[in-house]
């Protein structure tokens, strides 16, 4: 498209390039075919199951059908009506509460203390060296400790949980605190924003990415942790349910109790995400 | 405070001397220099003259090795408001809107918060950037950008606002544009202002005084007072000749060096 304007009285003739199409059916179809990518290799793997397992009486591992018949006698009962039969929402809400109790908690030790590690060298003096040390014990060895500490049940595995979570978001807090441009300390100093306000307005919201980062990596260790944590001594929780139907050989409760946590998991990554998002809409790599 | 027979900014024989790996660095030797309010004195010099050190000095960022940093006869003990700083690499933060970036010091000095949402109007308003205040810094252009950083530190009442280099990593149209706007805002408001930089012709421009700095060790050589009538036109003879003169001493700061 070409126009003609004047400018100073001389004809100036300007070339307008055409609006770029806003095309809502692309967008659609671009989330249409990643949902189709998506679900490729799941019906892959479905597939593979269901002609390994079907119609083999004496496969060790169920066909998929009975793992869904069991997920919804699990979910509802009034199928197989025994003694798991509709337990499904206890089992996941006492390990939604021991994940989320267990994460909330390691937030709030991890975050002041990353930030208070970050940036004033004696603390980080002080207890760099013993975090340093601790940090590569995997969680799962901790466990006949816990059990001593905290006893036989639920106490130990949200312990371990506290543990799982607490380390990524340290670490990420830490970094985040380490990595923020000094020049922004001097602007806040400059405009009467000195010491320990610094921590609220500078140094927290300036590694908030980081922090973002920490708070996934933890709620995933989370997850992780909790399935180890209810394995032992616990009568509650996705981890117990799946420990009782390995020594009762129910394989098709073990497979549903891992589907849960899958799900369970993905939904809490996603919630995060979206929390992140939102919060996080100004950084030009995140939002 | 405000005294009008003592300079707002005095630096008495400062000096500044780093150790860099065991060797002593002397960033900065016996610098006088004052400044009286609503002066507008540029610190012009090759890098390494010690320049930036000065400014730092008057912003409280660095403590002279020896002599005395001033502000009406008081002591600079460290960073704050009374002196507003304007950065090269702007130094906005990134999570606040254009808004809240100017409303940061007002904030952070406890002013109630309907009086700092009409500041932040105001000094929005006030550098052309009311159509941006909900925009985040990444969204800006450069010379955006050092907008929202001069009106955040006039939005804090700094009496002395100070410039390291500020439109250094602009274009030359911005450049020049955000000069222009700096002189309107300069003669409009009475700012006592010092400015870092390496480039003659801004010196001329914008100085009411140039103060020539050289290097190895970082001192002052001269002070010229620019008579030059505002607004200065850069292609007028005067302009040149003096531009000439201050081009020959500051490229006589390299040869020694290029002979050696």
């Amino acid at each position: 498209m070409s126009t003609g304007i004047e400018v100073g009285g001389l004809p100036v003739s300007a070339t307008v390039p055409p609006a770029p199409r806003t095309d809502r059916t692309g967008v659609a179809l671009a989330r249409l075919s990643r949902l189709v990518l998506a679900c490729i290799v799941p019906a892959v793997l479905l597939t593979v199951w269901q002609l390994t397992t079907a119609g083999r009486p004496y496969s060790l591992i169920p066909p998929p059908a009975d793992v869904w018949a069991e997920m919804r006698d699990l979910a509802v009962g009034g199928i197989n009506d025994d003694a798991f039969s509709g337990t499904l929402w206890t089992h996941l809400a006492a390990s939604l509460g021991r994940v989320y109790g267990g994460f909330a908690l390691a937030a709030a030790a991890a975050l002041p203390l990353g930030l208070l590690i970050g940036r004033i060298p004696l603390i980080r003096a002080l207890l760099d060296p013993v975090l340093q040390v601790l940090r590569p014990v995997p969680v799962t060895a901790w466990l006949p400790l816990a059990m001593i500490l905290f006893g036989l049940g639920p106490r130990s595995a949200f312990f371990l949980v506290f543990l799982g979570a607490f380390y990524p978001i340290l670490v990420n807090t830490v970094f985040g605190v380490r990595a923020v441009e000094p020049r922004l300390f001097e602007a806040a100093a400059m405009l009467g924003c000195t010491g320990p306000a610094q921590f609220l307005r500078v140094v927290l919201p300036a590694s908030l990415p980081s922090i973002f980062t920490g708070l996934r990596l933890g709620l995933g260790f989370a997850w992780v942790v909790i399935v180890v944590g209810e394995m032992t001594g616990v009568q509650t929780g996705l981890g117990a349910i799946i420990m009782e139907a390995r020594q009762l050989s129910r394989t098709e409760i073990v497979i549903c109790g891992m589907a849960v946590i899958g799900v369970a998991g993905f939904v809490s990554d996603w919630l995060v995400m979206l929390l992140g998002r939102r919060l996080l809409a100004w950084s030009p790599t995140h939002g | 405070m405000a005294d009008p027979t003592i300079p707002i900014l005095d630096m008495r024989a400062v000096s500044k001397t780093y150790a860099v790996g065991g060797r002593r660095i002397e960033a900065l030797r016996e610098a006088d220099l004052t400044v009286s309010r609503g002066e507008f004195v540029c610190l012009l010099g090759a890098s390494g003259c010690g320049k930036s050190t000065l400014l730092r000095m008057a912003a409280g960022f660095e403590t002279p090795s020896s002599g005395e940093a001033v502000m009406w006869g008081q002591p600079i003990a460290g960073p704050g408001p009374s002196r507003g700083m304007v950065f090269q690499d702007y130094g906005l933060f990134p999570w606040l809107t254009v808004r809240d970036n100017i409303g940061f010091g007002p904030k952070a000095r406890g002013r109630p918060a309907a009086e700092v949402r009409d500041i932040a109007e105001r000094y929005s308003t006030l550098v052309g950037l009311q159509a941006f205040a909900d925009a985040y810094p990444h969204q800006l252009s450069g010379g955006m950008k050092q907008r929202v950083a001069i009106a955040r530190v006039l939005a804090n009442e700094a009496e002395v606002v100070l410039m390291d280099e500020p439109f250094g990593a602009l274009d030359a149209m911005t450049r020049e544009r955000l000069q222009d706007e700096l002189l309107d805002l300069w003669s409009r408001t009475g700012l006592t202002v010092l400015f870092v930089t390496h480039a003659i012709e801004e010196a001329i421009f914008l100085a009411d005084r140039i103060v020539m700095m050289s290097p190895s060790p970082g001192r002052i050589e001269a002070v010229y007072d620019v008579g030059l009538p505002r607004r200065r036109d850069v292609s007028s003879p005067a302009f040149n000749d003096l531009r000439r003169m201050l081009a020959a001493q500051l490229h006589s700061h390299h040869a020694p060096k290029a002979a050696a």
